[in-house]
């Protein structure tokens, strides 16, 4: 299991982004960790991965410490152009991490046509893509992937986390996050909702309304546009 | 106000030493975006959705062809009179956070984008640019790093929005939003047309992005597959015309959430 026992966490002086977080994902299970815009999810992300060493409290992958060397909890974000070095082609970023699975590469839709191309020489979804398979492979247990599929078309995104559920049969540990309820209603096998620096459980159809949130209803227009300037 | 004339985009690639290949990746596409009217552009990655942005703002790499027209009110968008228009009349939101400074704060890199534009406005001006999206003043202070994926999409929409634009290029700009941020982005494209912009939105999230749009562009592999009015995305899709953008629709997972086949 991917532990947190109450950690807490704040950037330089300011106020605590977490304070006091205990969460666990274990082998096999999809998390779906939800909340608003800014409220610490990806803060959550990096502590969990490793990226980032939490104020007080601890991270416990599979009851140990995360030790040095290829760790087994990846963590994938959604600027997939900030992951990957873009003087490197594609065939040596995934190079790097070992062989690839070319079964995986088949279900993520990663073509070896872009092995030769350079990074900006494929799109956002498709280096995504490519980060994906770069972090799943056979050392990886746990997973946090932070909005992964919000810059893939409808399509690839369903084909994305089909190949993310039979990785997760296979008894890799995911945690989801993501602003969109309805995805997470459809993958997660639980779900975790982040706000005030605090988690608190979601019960299934509380959050559903979300198909109905794009219309212009939200009633909050701090600048009317016509004060624009002309 | 934006029409796109038989425009392809292709990429000029060494292969050996000194042979050259050029490989279309985009066109031949026609659109054409009226005052009043939010365009959604969506279809899958590496269709070619910010080629086409790219394009328009004259911001390809070096390597790129351009052919065909794109006119903006009647002017030739080309490097003569690109410089005049970009950040004043036409603005652009990336779909990357990666097109941020991330050596200058915040607040900086936006007084710049108003500069640009030709109107310099003081901190309470940037302050007000910020609210406008919902971000509070704290953020013209900090660095790109500091900021959450929602609140750097915000800051770049505040960028290409405060030189008041008549056309928004947006790329992906609700990725990463929640549900209050992206309709209050959403909401503001809306009331951008109706008071006589125009606004290209291209994304993913065509469950959001239907209730704001007026006609919805569909691209696959860099073709126009077809424009078709936004009222036809709605129960299980069978008002589409076009099989993909009915894929496409079926595969949201506030949907079907599910693969069906698409002749080639």
């Amino acid at each position: 299991m991917l532990e947190a026992r109450d950690i807490s966490f704040a950037y330089g002086r300011a106020a605590p982004v977490l304070s006091g977080v205990s969460l666990g994902v274990g082998r096999g299970e999809i998390v779906g960790l939800s909340g608003p815009s800014g409220c610490g999810k990806s803060t959550l992300a990096r502590l969990l991965a490793g990226y980032l060493t939490s104020r007080s409290g601890a991270v416990l992958v599979d009851g140990a410490a995360p030790a040095k060397g290829w760790s087994p909890v990846q963590y994938v974000h959604q600027a997939a152009y900030l992951s990957v070095d873009p003087r490197w082609r594609i065939g040596a970023i995934l190079d790097e991490a070992g062989p690839v699975d070319e079964a995986l590469r088949n279900q993520l839709g990663v073509s070896r046509r872009w092995f030769e191309r350079y990074p900006h020489e494929i799109s956002g979804g498709e280096l995504q893509r490519v980060v994906l398979l770069r972090a799943l492979g056979p050392r990886t247990r746990y997973l946090v992937a932070d909005e992964v599929s919000a810059m893939l078309d409808p399509i690839t995104q369903v084909e994305v986390w089909q190949a993310l559920q039979a990785r997760a049969g296979a008894g890799l540990g995911i945690l989801a996050i993501s602003h969109g309820d309805a995805l997470l209603e459809r993958v997660a096998t639980r779900r975790l909702h982040l706000e005030a620096g605090r988690l608190l459980p979601v019960s299934g159809s509380a959050t559903k309304a979300i198909g109905n949130a794009g219309s212009p209803q939200c009633g909050k227009w701090p600048l009317e546009p016509a004060n624009l300037p002309a | 106000m934006l029409a796109i004339e038989a425009l392809t985009v292709g990429f000029r690639r060494y292969r050996g030493l000194l042979a050259q290949v050029d490989v279309r990746a985009l066109g031949p596409l026609e659109i054409g975006l009226a005052r009043g009217e939010v365009l959604a552009l969506v279809g899958a990655s590496g269709a070619g959705k910010s080629l086409l942005a790219h394009a328009l703002f004259g911001v390809l790499p070096p390597n790129a062809l351009v052919s065909g027209r794109m006119l903006f009110d009647g002017i030739a968008l080309e490097a003569q009179t690109l410089p005049a228009l970009r950040g004043r009349k036409m603005g652009l939101v990336p779909q990357s956070i990666s097109h941020l400074d991330p050596l200058v704060r915040c607040g900086r890199q936006l007084g710049w984008a108003a500069r640009r534009a030709g109107r310099p406005v003081d901190r309470s001006g940037l302050e007000a640019a910020l609210g406008w999206f919902d971000l509070d003043a704290s953020v013209l202070d900090a660095f790109p790093h500091a900021l959450s994926g929602g609140m750097a999409r915000r800051l770049m929409l505040a960028m290409a929005i405060i030189g008041g634009p008549d056309l928004v290029v947006a790329d992906e700009p609700i990725s990463g939003l929640d549900a209050d941020n992206a309709a209050l982005v959403l909401g503001y494209f809306r009331r951008l047309a109706d008071e006589g912009r125009a606004v290209l939105l291209i994304t993913h999230d065509l469950v959001q992005a239907i209730p704001v749009s007026d006609r919805v562009a569909i691209l696959r592999d860099g073709h126009l597959e077809g424009i078709a009015p936004a009222a036809a995305f709605s129960g299980d899709g069978s008002a589409l015309a076009s099989p993909y953008a009915r894929a496409l629709w079926r595969a949201m997972p506030e949907n079907g959430f599910g693969l069906e086949p698409v002749d080639a």
